[in-house]
């Protein structure tokens, strides 16, 4: 009874929303003129060594909005142009971003938050819920990357046609409704879309954190992904929403400078070059943005990275070297030039044995005592490994040729997953869900039937494999193909691969880009793992707990990561030759029907009374004639006798070409 | 035609000048025929300068980075190379040798371990690939083979590309010059690792050429264009002992290192460079050797020689060698043919001094030994290098063979040389890199007379079009003839009967001959499996079965038909010459070259053979000679005999061996060449319908 009656409860709330609306929103505004929970910035700088050398600089800048009508359709703090958008388009959740480089998977790792959430495909990536009804989700999508592309001074308007956008179901965001999701993987990134991006910052880039982002520095990374993402503030009691929040993260990876690859064998010299804040970004923080809540500076220092200073320490001891009271930041592995205000521990059960730490600054404080620097002085090498996801994913094309082709994407085991599952007894009976969203354009044909899947170098029966299948076709020029599916593996698993046929389409003259000869994008394929999730909890400190950029720690979001994006060569015209093609096939046409016209045209005895004729009307024309008939008679004798009429023409020839050879040295 | 009484409308122009073709068929063809020759031999004249055609490749704009320190390194690594190998330790220490030099370079390692395929003749895969599931079950287990690959990314790059490097080296047994193909490499590589321009990844792949450097690097690239799943590792196990594996080259201890036993990958190929160093002891200059030829005559895209070309020359100041016919150049008619060419462009140019298609004598006879190297390379349809692997997955691919100078390999200064090299193969991977699109701008259809200089395919079409005219006019004005002939004599219905007989029959004997030409072709898949050891037996064995073949059709089908006509001879060669035309054609699209080749040797001989007792019958001075000219043709048409004289010709008479032409053949099917086709289904055919003219009795 209760299972009947509670769709028709729910039925019945959401016929309600829009009439019980406004005076929700009343009640917000009410709760606005309290002045604590209105608006709010704060920015966020996390800083983390990563294993091989390099660092990563993670820019989290927060604005919150309540929604409110004390001010109408004013903020302080919130960007105009995003609230609008949002109002205009009714957004409830979205994300924009904008990628260059890739993520490496397997240093950098995959399994923690950070890379989880903010590890993006190469190129332009948008997705958006709205609160609309179906039928109307596709024009509110087109009006919004028409909107996003003005903003952003990117390309995004070409995710408004439909072949280029996708609606997954649950294998990109479980229970989502009214998604849309589009990427564009050949997009090129650079400050022309930085600069839109802070401009939506209280503070721009002219003080706080955002100072740090000196163009030339940033761009000279080798990953540099800027993320502007829209959700709903925190869910009141009631169910509906409370506000929106606009997160805006930059995530680069940065070489320190000096950095020389070493070649020699001995590991003598495998220290981390030292770092300092301004060295990587080429500036300091001068001092807060005094619009922020909170202006902070963390230093992570990844699990593994403990681990082996754990060890190291153990070692010293024992060796019999006093370990000094300030080991947090100086100790025989590195050394920290400033102290943090607070060091968080991570908490909660973890699969290696040490938590992963977080070093923390305010920057408020130390503005008086001048620019805020950190520098990092490495002392012993240290070699450690970034926590990974449980499978690493990787795609490629095979086959050869114009014709046809195979997508494989290939799964392989880090050795993470033994870890996570080791404890459990029936190793049989357990299973790691893996999500498989991909979109392909639709010039790629894909088989879907063709699917094979192959464990441990075994082929396995598709259903025996697939718990969970969706496939939408794609459509000539109108749809792309999607596949989203829940592949259920055995938790030992060494590796795993899919393969997919596909055919390669033909366009038309004028769809092809100006450089079709590149070879045409397959976008990045999701690899989600649904029962592993990234999240990290950092143990409570005062001044912590409000922290955005923790609280997105703690989240608890499925591991995600991408796969590359491919290039698949397909038959190009040859673009620089239209004319010989013109004039080839005209010249066949004309020959063609010439001929057929000419044939269709004659008749035998009309001819012969129109050449009598003609040659009763002017002696010119009965010379013709005679000159013709001569000509006729000849086929016949030149079995016999051709000497004397090809000697006349021989002459002829010798006499023109004399002429010409005058013509052209006298000339 | 018509009836003359009448007077009659004329036939239309396009009907008239065939027919005046036909009716001086003769003269068409003796002047088609060496217009033909003398287009060939005017080639190197007509040849034209290269130019970089793609724009965006920019090659030398840009200041070489390679500096002295990656060469250090390189050179470190060359010394580590040859202690090892003094020190005579097993191949796969020297190979994670390689490995951690690359890895220290932050690149990412993998290994690839490989059984080499025994050549095998399967007569279905000629232009298609084979089937990887039946690769497995032909491998050799005690014999293989482990590349190393190392792969760095590019820093902002999207991955979707990369630029292949390749290095054949042979683990086992490699002096002082293969070691240092692996430090140029290096040296180049370690630069590429710290580059920030770089857009599209770099693969190093130092082929383990123990078994061969063509198959190591063709297993690479069939483990990464069509990999198999499932299947590999069951028939991995089941044949071969998969103890010996090289989990033993695994350096679990430093787990910073990227390497890893799993196969790895980039994106789609853009170009590859395969980079060798050989000593040919050249005395004054460092000199470059280019190979291009892929199989059956396929060629990488001009532009990248071009860019080769250009940087080799004008920025590293090396010398660029193709390859020549080195008999050529000394041949006394060649010289004499450069002199009268030169001397008719000395006069043309005194008569206008615009025209200047004279080149210097010298200058011709190069181009031509050039030329020549160029036609016959590409015509065997073998690849010269392992680049030729390459060119099957549509990837554009070049050999670099380096060789230093004497002095300076005497002297041990291998610096000079590695950053002059190094600086080369830099530039060309920036060009490369620079290019947004793949290759598609220049040629892929072309001949080179020297690095700086090519024929294009509108050019050498011109000697083979000619060359082949003659041919349906001379089918078309026999069949005329014979029709005549026959109408002449009487004019009933059975004669009319008889006539559509005779071409009947002939196009009979003429397809009858095809087909016993496609079983001949397939007669060496049984000989494989009878187990004969020597080429000379295999030659007599396929010899005997293709004779006891034929007889058989003779036998069963009747080949020579009951009644032989008067005229019979003559329509035979008319449904001969046009069945040497289609053949031609046809393979003027799967191979060039060949059909060209083929023309030359077919041609004449098809056009001049005459039944030879007429000719005794006759026994005039003219038919004596026409007798003669048939004899010799035909036994040059014959493709043993052909290969025997051109063999001799090219090296020597004293070298030969009977089972030559077995071996030959034999490379042949195994590098699936096209060539290999076109003599058993075409010429084999074609010259012995002209045999059964030549000996056509009455």
């Amino acid at each position: 009874m209760e299972l009947l009656r509670r769709p028709i409860f729910s039925l019945l709330l959401l016929l309600s929303l829009p009439i019980s609306f406004p005076s929700i929103s009343l009640g917000s505004a009410v709760q606005g003129e309290d002045g604590h929970r209105e608006e709010e910035f704060t920015e966020e700088l996390l800083l983390k060594p990563l294993p091989d050398r390099k660092v990563l600089a993670h820019f989290h800048f927060e604005n919150t909005a309540q929604r409110t009508q004390s001010y109408g359709r004013h903020h302080h703090l919130f960007p105009k142009a995003i609230s609008q958008l949002v109002k205009k388009f009714a957004v409830r959740e979205m994300e924009l971003s904008f990628t260059q480089g890739r993520w490496n998977y397997e240093s950098w790792g995959g399994f923690d938050p950070i890379s989880s959430s903010n590890a993006k495909p190469p190129g332009v990536e948008l997705w958006a819920t709205f609160d609309v009804p179906p039928d109307q989700v596709d024009a509110s999508w087109k009006n919004l990357t028409h909107s996003l592309s003005g903003l952003f001074c990117a390309s995004i308007n070409f995710l408004e046609s439909s072949a280029t956008y996708s609606a997954p179901e649950w294998a990109f965001q479980p229970a989502s409704g009214n998604l849309r999701y589009g990427t564009l993987p050949r997009e090129a990134v650079c400050t022309e879309n930085l600069t839109p991006w802070l401009k939506l910052l209280p503070c721009r880039d002219k003080a706080g954190i955002s100072s740090l982002m000196d163009r030339p520095s940033i761009y000279r990374g080798f990953y540099h992904s800027q993320r502007l993402r829209l959700r709903p503030a925190k869910i009141i009691a009631d169910g509906a929403d409370s506000g929106i929040v606009l997160e805006q993260t930059l995530t680069v990876v940065l070489q320190p400078n000096g950095f020389r690859t070493k070649s020699s064998h001995s590991s003598e010299n495998k220290i981390s070059p030292t770092w300092a804040m301004s060295s990587l970004l080429g500036r300091k923080i001068e001092g807060r943005c005094v619009l922020a809540k909170s202006s902070n500076v963390y230093l992570q220092l990844e699990r593994g990275l403990v681990a082996e200073l754990n060890a190291l320490k153990e070692n010293q001891e024992f060796v019999g070297t006093t370990v000094l009271n300030d080991d947090l930041i100086k100790n025989p592995a590195f050394e920290i030039s400033v102290k943090p205000d607070w060091v968080l521990k991570e908490v909660g059960n973890l699969p290696t044995g040490s938590s992963s730490l977080m070093y923390g600054y305010s920057i408020g404080k130390s503005t008086d005592s001048g620019p805020f620097d950190l520098h990092l002085t490495w002392k012993s090498p240290m070699v450690w490994s970034c926590p990974r996801p449980p499978l690493h994913a990787s795609r490629f094309l095979m086959g050869s040729g114009n014709e046809r082709g195979a997508i494989a994407i290939s799964l392989r085991s880090t050795g993470l997953n033994e870890g996570l599952y080791g404890s459990n007894k029936d190793k049989e009976s357990c299973v790691l869900p893996v999500n498989v969203f991909q979109v392909v354009p639709w010039y790629i044909k894909v088989y879907f039937h063709t699917i094979k899947v192959f464990i441990d170098e075994q082929r396995k029966a598709v259903p025996d494999v697939i718990e969970k299948i969706r496939v939408s076709p794609s459509e000539d020029k109108v749809l792309p193909g999607v596949m989203e599916m829940v592949l259920k593996l055995p938790c030992g698993v060494k590796s795993a691969a899919m393969t997919l046929e596909f055919d390669k389409g033909f366009l038309h003259i004028d769809e092809y880009p100006p450089d079709a000869n590149q070879g045409f994008d397959i976008p990045s394929a999701i690899i989600t793992f649904p029962n592993v999730e990234a999240a990290m909890h950092f143990n409570q400190f005062s001044s912590s707990d409000k922290s955005p950029l923790l609280s997105r720690f703690r989240e608890k979001n499925p591991v995600q990561s991408y796969t590359e994006v491919l290039l698949v060569p397909l038959t190009t015209p040859d673009f620089s030759m239209p004319y010989n093609v013109i004039t080839i096939t005209c010249t066949v046409f004309a020959l063609y029907f010439g001929s057929l016209l000419n044939v269709l045209r004659k008749r035998a005895s009309e001819e012969e009374r129109l050449l009598r004729a003609k040659g009763r009307s002017s002696p010119l024309s009965r010379l013709l004639a005679k000159l013709r008939r001569k000509k006729e008679v000849e086929p016949q004798s030149s079995t016999t006798s051709s000497s004397l009429f090809s000697s006349k023409l021989v002459v002829k020839i010798i006499l023109v070409a004399a002429i010409a050879i005058c013509w052209q040295y006298f000339g | 035609m018509a009836a003359p009484e009448t007077p009659k409308l004329k036939p239309r122009p396009i009907v008239r000048l065939g027919i005046l073709l036909i009716s001086h068929n003769l003269v068409v063809s003796v002047i088609c025929c060496i217009s033909g020759i003398v287009a060939l031999l005017l080639l190197p004249i007509l040849a034209k300068n290269t130019y970089i055609s793609e724009n965006a490749l920019m090659p030398g704009s840009a200041n070489p980075m390679l500096s002295t320190q990656d060469v250090a390194d390189a050179n470190k690594l060359v010394k580590d190379l040859m202690d090892l190998k003094s020190e005579s330790t097993s191949s796969d220490k020297m190979q994670r040798v390689v490995a951690e030099y690359i890895s220290d370079l932050g690149a990412e390692v993998g290994y690839q371990k490989f059984y080499p395929q025994s050549d095998q003749f399967n007569p279905l895969h000629f232009f298609s690939l084979p089937d990887p599931g039946t690769l497995q079950e032909k491998v050799n287990c005690s014999s293989f083979a482990i590349n190393v690959i190392g792969i760095a990314r590019a820093p902002r790059g999207d991955g979707k590309e990369a630029i292949v490097l390749v290095t054949p080296y042979n683990f086992e047994d490699a002096d002082l010059l293969d070691a240092l193909s692996v430090g140029l490499t290096y040296s180049v590589f370690s630069l590429l690792t710290q580059v920030t321009w770089l857009a599209k990844d770099i693969i190093w792949l130092v082929a383990d050429s123990r078994c061969g450097e063509y198959s190591s690097v063709a297993a690479w690239l069939r483990d990464y264009q069509t990999p198999v799943f499932g299947s590999s590792s069951a028939a991995d196990s089941s044949t071969c002992d998969s103890s010996n594996t090289f989990y033993g080259l695994k350096d679990s201890s430093v787990i910073e290192r990227k390497i890893t036993d799993n196969f790895r990958r980039a994106g789609t190929m853009a170009a590859a460079l395969v980079i060798k160093v050989i000593d040919k002891s050249e005395p004054f200059e460092d000199t470059l050797s280019l190979y291009a030829e892929a199989s059956n005559g396929q060629m990488p895209n001009l532009d990248l020689i071009n860019i080769v070309n250009y940087l080799a020359v004008h920025r590293q100041g090396l010398h660029v060698k193709v390859q020549k016919l080195t008999s050529l150049i000394n041949a006394k008619w060649l010289t004499v043919l450069a002199q009268i060419f030169e001397y008719v462009g000395v006069i043309a140019r005194r008569l206008n001094p615009q025209w200047k298609f004279g080149i210097p004598a010298a200058e011709y006879v190069d181009g031509t030994a050039t030329l020549a190297s160029s036609l016959y390379n590409q015509a065997l349809g073998v690849p010269t290098g392992p680049h030729g692997a390459f060119r099957d997955y549509q990837v554009d691919a070049v050999t670099l063979e380096f060789s230093p100078k004497v002095y300076s390999m005497s002297k041990g200064r291998h610096k000079e040389f590695l950053v002059q090299g190094g600086r080369l193969i830099e530039g060309v991977i920036r060009s490369v890199n620079n290019l947004l699109e793949k290759f598609h701008q220049s040629f892929f259809l072309y001949l080179l007379t020297s690095p700086g200089r090519f024929v294009s395919v509108g050019v050498y079409m011109i000697p083979f079009a000619l060359l082949v005219t003659p041919l349906p006019i001379m089918a078309a004005s026999l069949y005329t003839k014979t029709n005549n002939l026959d109408s002449d004599a009487e004019t009933n219905d059975l004669s009319i009967y008889q006539k559509s007989f005779t071409w009947l029959n002939a196009a009979k004997k003429v397809l009858l001959v095809h087909l016993w030409g496609a079983i001949v072709s397939l007669l060496p898949y049984a000989i494989c499996h009878l187990g004969v050891s020597t080429p000379a037996m295999n030659l007599a064995v396929w010899s005997m079965l293709s004779v006891l073949c034929y007889l058989l059709f003779c036998l069963i089908l009747g080949v020579r038909s009951a009644k032989s006509g008067k005229a019979q001879w003559a329509v035979l060669k008319s449904a001969t010459l046009s069945a040497v035309f289609i053949g031609l054609c046809l393979m003027s699209v799967v191979n060039f070259a060949t059909a060209e080749f083929g023309a030359l040797l077919l041609v004449p001989m098809c056009l001049v053979i005459y039944p030879l007792k007429s000719d005794l019958h006759a026994g005039g001075l003219m038919n004596f000679s026409r007798m003669a000219c048939n004899l010799a043709l035909v036994l040059i048409g014959f493709p043993p005999a052909a290969f025997i004289l051109l063999k001799g010709a090219l090296d020597g008479f004293h070298s030969i061996y009977v089972g030559d032409f077995w071996i030959w053949v034999e490379s042949l099917w195994a590098w699936n060449s096209a060539t290999y086709l076109y003599i058993t289904m075409i010429h084999l055919p074609c010259w012995l319908l002209c045999l059964h003219v030549l000996l056509h009795t009455r």
